[in-house]
C-alpha cells in the first residue's frame, strides 16, 4: 500500500522528478529508498540513474527520447504495488571526531552564544545518531538529520574562505562534515581525520542513504594516529549493524 | 603526443562526463558545448564522445609530436597551424613538429580541438573529464603532454564543399522547459522571464552562468533537492543562476527552468555582457 501522495514531473528532456510531501522525515526517506530499490530492480539494464534527496527521487534516462506519460504511468504502478517494508536493521558508522579547541574553532563562541558548557556541547553532539539522508553539495558530503535542538545555531554571517578537510560543523539545524577543504559558513566544532570520499574505491563513499552516523570523541593524539592510518590506506572505520 | 607550449585562458580535456556518480555528490562535468564536440569528433570519424580539448576565450599553443589529423569547432579563435590560418569544421592534416596557435576571438567563447583517435587520458569513474580533486589535474598547463589514442577507423576524406551550420553559436534564444518549481512563480514573473532579455554577468564559468538582471522574487529556498546541468535557479535575492556542466548535484533554490540540451551549447558560447532570451518549450 502506498503511503504518500506523490507528484511526478518531467525535468528537462531526459529526467523525471518524483516528489514526496514537503517535509523532512525518516519515514519519507525509507519510502523513497524502497521505491528507488524497486525501480532499480526493474530498470537496471536500461542504465537509468536514480538519485534521491530529502523528499525527492530523480530518474535520469540515457537518452532524450522518453515517452514521459508512459514512464510516469509505469512508475506509478511500481509505487502502488510496493509492499510495506519494515526496516529491520541499519548500519551504524562510528566516526572518530576530535573536539580539541585547535579543531573546534567555534566551540567557545557556540558555548557563549548558547550559554552551555563546551563539555555539554560535545556530549550532546556525540550522543546523537545522525541519519544519512543523501550525499550532495561536495563529493562525499553527507546530509545528516537528527541534530539535538540544543545545538541549533545559524550559519556564520560571513562564510570562511577555507574550512579544513574533515571539519565537523553545525549550520542551522544540521550537522555535517566537510569531505574536503572548502569555503563554508558552518560553525566548526571538531575534526574527523577520515576520508568521506575516496576515488580509489569502486564505491567512493562508505555511507549510503538510510545509514546512521555517530561521532566518537577522540583525543588530539588519537586524531593524529588515525590520520596516519588513513593516509596509509589501512584505517578501518568501525561499523555495526543495528537491529530495530 | 601533443605538448602544451603555452597555456590558454582556461583549457581542459573533456568527454561527455561521468554519469552514475551524482549519488556520491560528484558533478557530471563534460564538454560545455556538446554540439561542437560531437561535430569535431564526427568529422574525424571518432566516437562522438571521444575526449577533446576545450579552450575558453583564448587558446593554447600546441606542438604536435606526431603526424595526425585534427578538427577545430565551436568558437572562432583564429586558429593557425605554423602561422598559416586554418579553417574551422574541416579536417586539418598536421605534421610532426607543427605548432597550433590561436589568436583573436572572433565569435563564440569555447573552442574544441579533436584529434584523430581521440585524446587518451586517465579514466576516473568512467570519464576522462578533468575536474578538481577527481582527476589529477583540472586544466591544461604549460609543459603538459597529452597522449593520443589509436584511431579505430580509416579517415574518411571530407568533401570540400561540405558546409556545416554553426549559427547556433551566435543565437541568443535559449530554449527551456518549465522547471519543477516554475508554477511557484507569479503570472507576472513568468511573463517577465520570457519577455525580457538577460545579460550574462562576469560570474560565468564551467559551474554556472549568473545573469545580471534580477527577477523580483519572494520565493523561499526549497528543501534541498537534485539539480542538473541546465537548471535555472532563482535565489531569494532574485538572482538567476544557470547551472552548467560542473555544477553541484543538489541545490536549495527554486528550479524555475530547465534548459534544452542544445541550448546549454548555445549558452556555453556566451561570455560577459552578451545577451540571451528565454523561450518556453512545451
Amino acid at each position: 500500500m502506498p503511503k504518500y501522495q506523490l507528484t511526478y514531473k518531467p525535468y528537462g528532456e531526459r529526467a523525471i522528478l518524483i516528489e514526496w510531501p514537503s517535509i523532512i522525515s525518516e519515514a519519507i526517506l525509507y519510502d523513497i529508498l524502497a521505491f528507488k530499490k524497486a525501480i532499480l530492480k526493474d530498470k537496471q539494464e536500461e542504465g537509468v540513474e536514480l538519485n534521491s534527496a530529502y523528499r525527492s527521487l530523480i530518474v535520469i534516462f540515457k537518452d532524450t527520447s522518453i515517452d514521459f506519460k508512459k514512464q510516469i504511468h509505469y512508475f506509478k504502478n511500481i509505487y502502488t504495488s510496493l509492499k510495506k517494508e519494515h526496516r529491520q536493521h541499519y548500519k551504524l558508522w562510528k566516526i572518530p571526531v576530535c573536539y580539541h579547541p585547535d579543531f573546534g574553532i567555534d566551540l567557545e563562541c557556540l558555548s557563549q552564544e548558547k550559554k552551555i558548557s563546551i563539555e555539554s556541547i560535545i556530549e550532546a553532539h556525540t550522543k546523537g545518531l545522525y541519519t544519512v539522508y543523501f550525499i550532495g553539495f561536495l563529493p562525499g558530503f553527507l546530509y545528516l538529520g537528527g541534530l539535538d535542538e540544543l545545538l541549533w545555531i545559524p550559519r556564520k554571517g560571513t562564510p570562511r574562505l577555507t574550512i579544513e578537510k574533515g571539519s565537523v560543523g553545525i549550520g542551522g539545524n544540521q550537522t555535517g562534515i566537510y569531505p574536503k577543504e572548502s569555503p563554508g559558513g558552518w560553525n566548526i566544532i571538531g575534526n574527523a581525520p577520515i576520508d568521506f570520499f575516496n576515488i580509489q574505491n569502486d564505491i567512493p563513499c562508505f555511507a549510503s542513504p538510510g545509514d546512521k552516523i555517530q561521532c566518537i570523541p577522540i583525543s588530539k593524539k588519537e586524531h593524529q594516529d588515525v590520520k596516519i592510518l588513513v593516509e596509509a590506506g589501512v584505517y578501518q572505520i568501525e561499523s555495526e549493524v543495528i537491529h530495530d | 603526443m601533443i605538448k602544451v607550449l603555452k597555456a590558454g585562458f582556461y583549457s581542459s580535456i573533456q568527454d561527455f562526463g561521468r554519469s552514475g556518480y551524482q549519488a556520491y555528490g560528484v558533478p557530471v562535468s563534460g564538454v560545455m558545448d556538446k554540439q561542437a564536440a560531437i561535430l569535431a569528433n564526427s568529422l574525424l570519424g571518432n566516437p562522438e564522445d571521444a575526449p577533446v580539448i576545450e579552450m575558453t576565450m583564448a587558446g593554447d599553443s600546441l606542438e604536435f609530436q606526431i603526424d595526425t589529423h585534427i578538427c577545430i569547432t565551436g568558437a572562432d579563435m583564429s586558429p593557425k597551424l605554423d602561422r598559416i590560418s586554418i579553417d574551422l569544421c574541416k579536417i586539418i592534416k598536421v605534421n610532426k613538429g607543427n605548432v597550433l596557435t590561436f589568436g583573436t576571438l572572433k565569435f563564440g567563447f569555447r573552442s574544441y580541438v579533436a584529434v584523430l583517435g581521440g585524446i587518451k587520458l586517465e579514466i576516473v569513474m568512467g570519464s576522462g573529464s578533468m575536474y578538481k580533486d577527481i582527476t589529477t589535474s583540472y586544466k591544461l598547463n604549460k609543459g603538459d603532454e597529452v597522449s593520443i589514442g589509436e584511431p579505430n577507423t580509416q579517415l574518411i576524406e571530407q568533401h570540400a564543399s561540405l558546409r556545416v551550420d554553426v549559427s547556433y553559436i551566435k543565437s541568443k534564444d535559449i530554449n527551456a522547459f518549465k522547471g519543477p518549481e516554475f508554477d511557484m512563480l507569479s503570472k507576472q514573473q513568468q511573463s517577465e522571464l520570457f519577455s525580457k532579455e538577460y545579460t550574462v554577468s562576469k560570474n560565468n564559468n564551467r559551474m554556472a552562468y549568473q545573469l545580471q538582471e534580477p527577477l523580483e522574487n519572494s520565493l523561499e529556498p526549497i528543501i534541498t533537492s537534485s539539480v542538473l546541468p541546465g537548471t535555472v535557479q532563482l535565489t531569494p535575492s532574485g538572482n538567476l543562476i544557470i547551472l552548467m556542466r560542473d555544477c553541484q548535484t543538489t541545490g536549495g533554490y527554486p528550479r524555475i527552468l530547465q534548459l534544452e540540451e542544445k541550448s546549454i551549447s548555445i549558452l556555453a558560447q556566451k561570455y560577459t555582457n552578451q545577451v540571451i532570451r528565454f523561450c518556453l518549450v512545451n
